[in-house]
């Protein structure tokens, strides 16, 4: 009887333990299917300031928290995707957008990857072109002064 | 072709080289703040200790002066405490910001501890904390005589950080205003 109660127990304690550990972005949902999606989305694509290399919608962290209760704000005050980025970008800088925007800053970033590609292209058709050239002079037959020049030579060995 | 390009690799190799072993050396969790050369947001929040009267946006105008945010349950800000007080000796004004914190006990921490703090505004519910980008305490800002942010430090202000990060700017926009 008592071995049974003390099951009991620790069967709701375990319950009791596995609801405080259910991921904080649970709480509080959108009844909405279409703006539950779309709050997974803004929230996975917002980084966690204090934690680095989570994004809000995975931290546990109380400062994740507050930004996601403030882009439920937004959403429900009728906020864009872009103003809602955009407001979290004015505070936390854009260090929170795992979007980097295209700014001087990071031009580098969306421009050098293109740039790297344009000049191996570039040395590997160069390559090709010297190859070619470098054939073609070898294909050449040598003209009758050429081959006299050559002979000379082979002798002089 | 000339030979001298058949360093060109090398060359790139070496400056990538140094630019990835430059970045190794930064602290990650130290964020450029959105906010430096921007103005204070404004806010609507009562004061610590004066319940009844608003903290109003004008207080950090006016003067050169530092914004220190901070809270009871925040571990370094015992450690920072001390150094504030010091500061404070030393003339400079210091606003602070209890984020997120309870009234009783933090007016009890600046009795205990001293009060290094002109006025102490009071966001339990950190809103003007998330206006200002704070995602930790403590965070210490320097304001200029026109309200606009000029730092902002992220951890303990030390007599190392005020010295190198903060008293240079400090007396530079004391001599401007």
């Amino acid at each position: 009887m008592n071995v049974t109660v003390k099951t009991v127990e620790a069967v709701l304690l375990l319950l009791a333990v596995m609801l405080l550990a259910m991921p904080a972005a649970a709480q509080e949902r959108f009844e909405d299917p279409q703006l539950r999606e779309r709050f997974s989305e803004l929230t996975r694509e917002l980084r966690c300031p204090k934690c680095q290399n989570e994004s809000i919608a995975e931290s546990g962290a109380p400062i994740s928290e507050d930004m996601r209760e403030r882009v439920r704000r937004m959403m429900r005050e009728g906020a864009t995707d872009e103003e809602i980025r955009q407001a979290m970008v004015d505070r936390f800088g854009s260090f929170v957008s795992y979007r980097p925007e295209f700014a001087p800053r990071t031009w580098a970033l969306w421009i050098g990857p293109f740039v790297a590609l344009v000049i191996g292209v570039g040395v590997v058709l160069a390559l090709v072109a010297r190859n070619r050239a470098r054939r073609q002079l070898d294909s050449t037959p040598l003209s009758d002064e050429e081959r006299r020049r050559a002979e000379q030579w082979l002798r002089d060995e | 072709m000339n030979r001298i390009w058949l360093f060109l690799p090398l060359v790139l190799a070496v400056t990538l080289g140094v630019v990835l072993y430059w970045g190794l050396g930064e602290d990650p969790s130290e964020l450029d703040s959105a906010l430096v050369g921007r103005e204070v947001p404004s806010f609507e929040l009562p004061m610590l200790r004066e319940a009844e009267s608003p903290a109003r946006p004008e207080m950090l105008k006016g003067k050169v002066q530092l914004l220190n945010v901070w809270a009871t349950w925040c571990a370094a800000c015992r450690v920072e405490h001390p150094h504030l007080n010091r500061l404070a000796e030393q003339g400079v004004p210091i606003v602070g910001l209890n984020y997120k914190d309870e009234r009783d006990k933090a007016v009890e921490w600046l009795a205990e501890r001293g009060d290094p703090y002109t006025q102490v505004i009071y966001d339990p519910e950190g809103s003007l904390g998330f206006d200002l980008g704070v995602y930790g305490a403590p965070e210490t800002y320097l304001i200029d005589a026109k309200g606009i942010v000029r730092h902002r430090h992220v951890g303990v202000v030390d007599q190392d950080v005020w010295e190198s990060d903060f008293e240079p700017l400090y007396e530079r926009y004391r001599q401007d205003g």
